[in-house]
């Protein structure tokens, strides 16, 4: 069975029947409930996100317990399937906080390991979508600074800028010098205030703690690696956002330069633009294995997963933005209205490239694991 | 119809390897009773050197002989006819032709060539205007014109020709396609010495070259069509094997930041790792076309693979010419050579910079590949064109 053990070893890139299902499902939904013009709606209303659309993406569909274990109260799935759901929220920008509660808010309770307690009580509920947790962290923060994401110490008082859904949330998991502490977000002494964020679909806040009291869940020792790993995946299932934003840009591209006609013949049909989008295709091709093999890699624990989460960083944010630009230059005028949804892209796609470390940074990470250090 | 599978496979393999043990017996007569078990391309037909097994399960045979020792059938060197030549053979021969020419092009005792481009079409091979006259005593054709680029001409036995046999018809359908002997007279190989110094190339004249009809692929004026297959099996040849990280021009470079410290600088190594990053992506990307095609769900992946690698190869060995600095001023010899095979990674860092610049020329332009993603995989509308219902003898050139 010689052939068959290489295949073992080599990471799965393609997606399984099972994932194809789930990824109708969660399409169909996104269709009827966060089309674009919704989506235009309730960035402008004071509530970004639709209660009843995460109820459905949450628990009916139980998306939000893909990562948890059945026990725990999860559907036992993996990173490969929460993967699919991120293409799909990143194909519609639908305003949802899947990556930071259902992937990296959970991602750190579950390497803390606990079968009991605190943790595993808000694992079931998180995985029920009966609430919503975000790692109080600012949003541009790398898997490898996870210590810089300790802004609160000693009691709980300090300031987190810029941290990704914290107005969503119900709890707020909060890493100090002491540890990782759970910490309501209508408890006494919390405040968290939206600010104005560039990309308006996945709005941002600044948490304050002033002597709030918290549920401490892990020490200090426990909570660095859980934050860490929270991180990596957060970093590593970006890459499939990247990727389903990507293609709705280049779909959509192709459609208008199909239908646009200028100098009698449909704009499509000129080779400066075809081979744009030919460049544009090519690339998230591309990005498709790269975001595939960081989620393939997180989900069976591959020693290559730090490697093969920067990589897929390092790359996708790239793409989603160059898709995203070629999407506004080549709709033309259309592109730069506030009632075509292109812009919504750009926002994500632009704050999608500093959010869980840049390119740069991982870029840095990949100089370090590779052995090619900087002069 | 038995299923041939991986157990049978190598069961087989087995006792090839005990009949004929690589240690005793010659490398032609070793590959001669390779092919004759069935076990040179496996998806092949019985009795044409493989089995009808599925195309996935060649790797199952391959590393069997390989850990035996056994020779391999050089397939770089026979590039030409197993990528090219030999599918073409297969789907439009007759059965004369696939018994004559499949095993000894697979066992490398005849080297293959292929005689498509001329110096007036290119991308636009179409408009090619070497001539096929049928002679009315005996059907023979009598073929005259030039062709340019080929590569191997100098070591071939045989070619595969298209040229034009009516000139009346629009240029895509006048065409037919034959097998044309390279030692026949009137074949004059010329080499066509390149930008590296070497001559990999040749430019062929024919004059006069008589090519009986028994040698003519497919119908009379459907050789547009049977080049489509050539030109088809040319790029997918990629992906058919697993690349490790590392494995193409990247490894190199990598390998002299890591042993030279004294070379390395912060813009380079801003490059290098971006660099890096896409030549990693890009392996990836093929891996996941392999595992479609191994899933039986190929997709359009391939025609942008050879896109990629083009431009990675490009800026890779322009970056190893910088990083070596004054290393990167000398280059290894000009002197003219007429190498056996291609070869992409030999020699020093200046000869693979030179040698890349034609990765996106050669088996179709980058931009004629972007034509054929952009109207091919995403639909786009082609550009007006005004050669297609004219003869081919009324076009301007």
């Amino acid at each position: 069975m010689t052939a068959q053990t290489e295949e073992t070893v080599a990471p799965d890139l393609l997606y399984s029947e099972a994932e194809d299902d789930l990824r109708s499902t969660v399409r169909s939904l996104l269709a009827d409930r966060s089309d674009a013009p919704t989506v235009i709606a309730r960035i402008e209303s004071d509530t970004p996100y639709d209660p009843q659309l995460w109820k459905a993406l949450g628990a009916d569909i139980g998306a939000a317990g893909l990562l948890v274990p059945e026990k725990l109260g999860g559907q036992g799935a993996s990173h490969r399937e929460a993967a699919v759901v991120l293409e799909e929220l990143g194909r519609s920008v639908a305003p949802a906080p899947y990556l930071t509660s259902a992937v990296v808010a959970t991602e750190t309770l579950l390497a803390l390991g606990s079968e009991d307690g605190p943790v595993a009580e808000l694992l079931g509920e998180l995985a029920a979508g009966r609430k919503v947790a975000v790692l109080a962290v600012p949003f541009p923060t790398a898997p490898e600074n996870s210590s810089a994401a300790e802004a609160v110490t000693g009691t709980l008082d300090g300031t987190v800028t810029a941290v990704a859904d914290a107005a969503a949330a119900d709890v707020l998991l909060v890493p100090t010098t002491d540890g990782l502490y759970a910490v309501e977000a209508d408890a006494p002494g919390v405040t968290v205030e939206p600010l104005v964020p560039l990309d308006q679909t996945r709005p941002l806040a600044t948490v304050t703690l002033t002597a709030a009291t918290g549920t401490l869940l892990a020490d200090a020792e426990a909570a660095r690696p859980a934050v860490r790993r929270g991180l990596l995946a957060g970093a590593g299932l970006l890459a499939s956002e990247q990727l389903g934003l990507a293609e709705w840009c280049l779909t959509e591209t192709v459609r208008y330069t199909r239908e646009r006609h200028q100098f009698n013949r449909p704009i499509g049909s000129f080779q400066a633009l075809k081979h744009r989008m030919a460049q544009l295709w090519l690339e998230v091709v591309s990005a498709r294995a790269a975001a595939r093999n960081a989620a393939d890699a997180l989900a069976s624990g591959s020693p290559d997963t730090p490697l093969a989460v920067a990589v897929a960083q390092a790359y996708c944010s790239k793409v989603a933005v160059h898709a995203a630009e070629e999407c506004i230059q080549l709709h033309g005028g259309i592109g730069m209205t506030w009632e075509h949804p292109a812009h919504l892209y750009l926002k994500r796609a632009k704050a999608d490239a500093i959010a869980y470390g840049t390119a740069g940074s991982h870029l840095e990470a990949i100089a370090e694991l590779m052995e090619l250090p900087a002069p | 119809m038995t299923t041939i599978d991986a157990a049978e496979l190598r069961r087989r393999t087995r006792e090839l390897l005990a009949a004929h043990p690589p240690a005793t017996t010659g490398r032609t007569d070793f590959l001669r009773a390779r092919f004759d078990a069935g076990l040179a391309w496996v998806h092949y037909p019985a009795g044409l050197g493989g089995l009808d097994a599925p195309r996935s399960l060649q790797p199952v045979v391959d590393a069997e002989l390989a850990a035996a020792g056994a020779p391999d059938n050089d397939p770089r060197r026979i590039g030409i006819g197993l990528g090219m030549a030999a599918p073409t053979i297969l789907g439009f021969g007759t059965d004369e032709q696939k018994q004559r020419f499949l095993r000894p092009l697979w066992v490398g005792e005849e080297v293959w060539c292929q005689l498509f481009s001329e110096p007036g079409a290119g991308s636009d091979l179409a408009a090619l205007g070497t001539r096929a006259v049928r002679e009315e005593a005996d059907g023979d054709w009598i073929v005259d014109g030039q062709k340019v680029w080929t590569s191997s001409a100098h070591v071939a036995r045989w070619a595969i020709l298209i040229a034009r046999t009516d000139p009346d018809l629009p240029k895509h359908r006048g065409i037919s396609y034959f097998i044309c002997d390279m030692t026949d007279p009137g074949v004059e190989v010329r080499p066509l010495r390149q930008i590296t110094g070497e001559a990999e190339f040749n430019e062929v004249f024919l004059t006069g070259v008589r090519i009986p009809d028994s040698r003519r692929l497919g119908p009379v004026g459907a050789g547009w069509k049977v080049a489509q297959t050539t030109l088809m099996n040319e790029r997918v040849s990629i992906g058919g094997s697993r690349i490790p990280r590392e494995g193409g021009m990247i490894g190199p470079v990598a390998r002299t930041w890591r042993e030279r410290p004294e070379l390395r600088t912060h813009d380079l190594h801003q490059r290098l790792l971006t660099l890096w990053v896409e030549a990693e992506v890009a392996r990836l990307a093929g891996e996941r076309l392999r595992q479609q095609l191994v899933a039986g769900q190929p997709g359009p992946e391939g025609s942008g693979m050879k896109l990629a690698f083009a431009r990675l190869n490009q800026e890779i060995s322009g970056l190893e010419v910088e990083l070596l600095g004054e290393e990167g001023l000398l280059y290894s010899d000009w002197t003219m050579r007429r190498p056996d095979l291609v070869d992409f990674t030999g020699r020093d860092a200046g000869y693979r910079y030179l040698r890349s610049k034609g990765n996106s020329i050669e088996g179709g332009t980058s931009e004629v590949l972007l034509n054929i993603v952009a109207e091919r995989v995403l639909g786009l509308p082609a550009e007006p064109r005004n050669d297609k219902d004219v003869a081919w003898k009324d076009l301007s050139r």
